[in-house]
């Protein structure tokens, strides 16, 4: 095997890692804020891409001012799916809640194929489509968003996690929910930012890939599995863990597609998943501190 | 004998009875459906309903009992009496072997990890195409025959599926009051009290979950003799939910109740012909409406709005 193509892998498994390590990050904060995992959070990404394409062809607004709509119009998708899911739920067990996630994405996804068709959509590249070669291997400007956006992220999150009010609210939450609320946390309006926190977030990753790897209204399915694999392998943590998580997803994944068979790409995230689950539930990187239930 | 005996009687009764009243015609066909999800419904119901499991990866199961049958019975041209309990024996197998890692896992990581599972059962389904015949199928499975008698019409499957049915519904009715269905409960209620009292939660989960595995398997080798050609894409993520809504539709923890699940999410499509593609939503909808406001199902949830109507208008009555 070649170097350069093992470096071709690699920096396209990195950009769809990143991808993943969004994603990831948004399941990650829900989980931590409420104890949900939320199974609508592939139908955010889908929503990102497909209200950029909205408001790009049908209110012919420039791709700069598509995308700042689109993603609070998925962010609202998110707030409306807390209030009128989760929120009025009167036997929050987990069963009830992964069957109320489940219903919930795809009740978004029908709702996207009746508006939006089945057809596949492009979103023009942020800035052009000229390959950039580096050391043999060519990458496109778009990995190079990917990248520089989730970096951007993951610092703008880890700011909110530990230097404002409502990210160590937030925290505490994700500690102990009761005693937040006794130390005068609202912890059901915590609740409600974790949606808004990572509706958004998944939106953005939405918006991000759209450009590279087209859009429809069952793309959230696959996205928001890897990037729940991606959360696995970081032991659900929102920060550094979960990017690392998911980058190394998207370089093994990459790699098993271009080295053993494109075919069975999707089987190798999922193979990891029960690997990770089976062996090390708490996470590649975390130590064993308590069962996960 | 029993209460629950006679109730099964008489839902049997009606079973048998059914064909006469339909004459054949194209119902008769959804009908010998409605038989196969509700050995579906029935099997994922004693794991979800009464150990309390999720799996969100039946369809992989049903799926390779529909493919160890079809590939056993089309390509080797084996008997396919045989090729069934072999094939349900080797979901068993497998789902015996998976059930203990996976099974140590809880709630939503149980969830996701046999919804992986599935998965890749369905990806080794599209990708194995010399064996499976990769996502256009694997055509040319035998019915069923007894002797010179081929099992070749929707009647006659009728009875036939829904004989298997019915043998499945009154073993799960018996498992259900047995020492084994009241060690469930308790393992569904609170597993650390269920091993307090010496049940061996662990073990007893597995067990249900290759029973449950096996009941799918024995329905999916059912389903590639009736159907004669098996794809992919009916063994998808979405058929696990769909299995799924119709437990929950029905009722967690009632045999009938996934019979009624079955019922109307086989049924319901047929009507809506016209809004064939959107039938998903229509599912997403009933589930999120079943969870918030008849958590316990049609079975529970009926009654309970009747005995509302009913008390209210006789309240109304007085005042």
């Amino acid at each position: 095997m070649q170097f350069d193509q093992l470096l071709q892998y690699s920096l396209s498994g990195l950009s769809t890692g990143a991808i993943y390590a969004l994603i990831g990050i948004g399941f990650s904060i829900i989980y931590n804020a409420t104890g949900i995992i939320n199974f609508a959070q592939g139908e955010f990404v889908m929503l990102g891409g497909m209200f950029t394409l909205l408001f790009l062809e049908t209110f012919k607004l420039p791709l700069w001012a598509a995308i700042p709509c689109a993603i609070a119009a998925s962010t609202v998708a998110g707030m409306l799916f807390e209030r009128l899911a989760i929120r009025p739920l009167r036997q929050p067990t987990p069963i009830n809640l992964v069957i109320i996630t489940i219903g919930g994405s795809i009740l978004i996804r029908g709702l996207s194929m009746l508006a939006w068709g089945k057809d596949t959509h492009a979103i023009p590249p942020f800035s052009g489509d000229d390959p950039i070669s580096i050391a043999g291997a060519t990458i496109l400007p778009q990995h190079l968003w990917i990248l520089a956006i989730t970096i951007l992220i993951v610092f703008v999150n880890r700011f909110y996690f530990y230097h404002t009010i409502s990210g160590k609210a937030m925290r505490a939450c994700s500690y102990n929910r009761r005693a937040a609320g006794l130390v005068g946390i609202d912890v059901r309006r915590m609740v409600l930012f974790s949606f808004i926190i990572s509706s958004a977030m998944g939106a953005v990753a939405g918006i991000i890939v759209a450009p590279l790897t087209m859009t429809a209204y069952d793309v959230g399915v696959m996205l928001g599995l890897k990037g729940f694999c991606a959360a696995i392998i970081g032991g659900m943590s929102s920060g550094m863990a979960t990017v690392v998580g998911g980058l190394l997803l998207g370089v093994l994944e990459s790699l098993g597609a271009g080295l053993i068979s494109s075919g069975y790409k999707d089987a190798i995230a999922f193979i990891i998943l029960l690997l990770i689950l089976f062996i090390r539930p708490q996470g590649l990187f975390g130590k064993a501190e308590s069962e996960r239930v | 004998m029993s209460r629950d005996l006679l109730k099964f009687l008489a839902f049997a009764v009606l079973v048998l009875l059914a064909p006469l009243y339909f004459k054949g015609g194209y119902l008769m066909n959804v009908l010998v459906f409605v038989g196969i999800h509700t050995m579906l419904a029935i099997g994922l119901n004693l794991l979800l309903g009464y150990a309390g499991q999720i799996s969100l990866g039946h369809a992989g199961f049903f799926g390779m009992g529909a493919y160890l049958s079809g590939i056993l019975t089309a390509t080797y041209a084996w008997n396919p009496w045989l090729a069934m309990p072999l094939a349900a024996l080797l979901v068993g197998a497998l789902a015996f072997m998976i059930g203990f890692p996976i099974l140590k896992l809880k709630g939503h990581y149980l969830a996701m990890a046999t919804l992986g599972m599935g998965i890749i059962i369905y990806i080794v389904f599209n990708e194995t195409i010399d064996l499976t015949g990769g996502p256009s199928g694997l055509s040319g499975i035998p019915s069923l025959s007894i002797g010179t008698f081929t099992f070749d019409s929707d009647v006659k499957n009728y009875y036939l599926i829904w004989s298997i049915t019915l043998g499945t519904i009154l073993l799960t009715l018996n498992l259900a009051n047995s020492r084994v269905g009241r060690a469930l409960r308790a393992v569904h209620d609170s597993e650390v009290a269920a091993r307090v009292v010496g049940v061996n939660a662990r073990l007893l989960k597995v067990q249900i979950f290759a029973l449950s595995a096996v009941i799918s398997s024995v329905a999916g080798s059912l389903y590639a003799h009736t159907m004669t050609f098996v794809a992919p894409a009916s063994f998808g993520f979405n058929f696990s939910v769909e299995l799924l809504t119709m437990v929950v539709i029905g009722g967690l923890g009632s045999i009938y109740g996934s019979f009624l699940g079955a019922a109307l999410l086989t049924l319901l499509p047929e009507f809506l012909r016209a809004a064939h593609d959107y039938d998903i939503i229509i599912y997403g909808g009933l589930l999120m409406l079943m969870v918030m406001f008849m958590p316990g199902g049609l079975v529970r949830g009926i009654p309970d709005l009747f005995r509302m109507l009913v008390k209210g208008r006789g309240g109304d009555g007085h005042a």
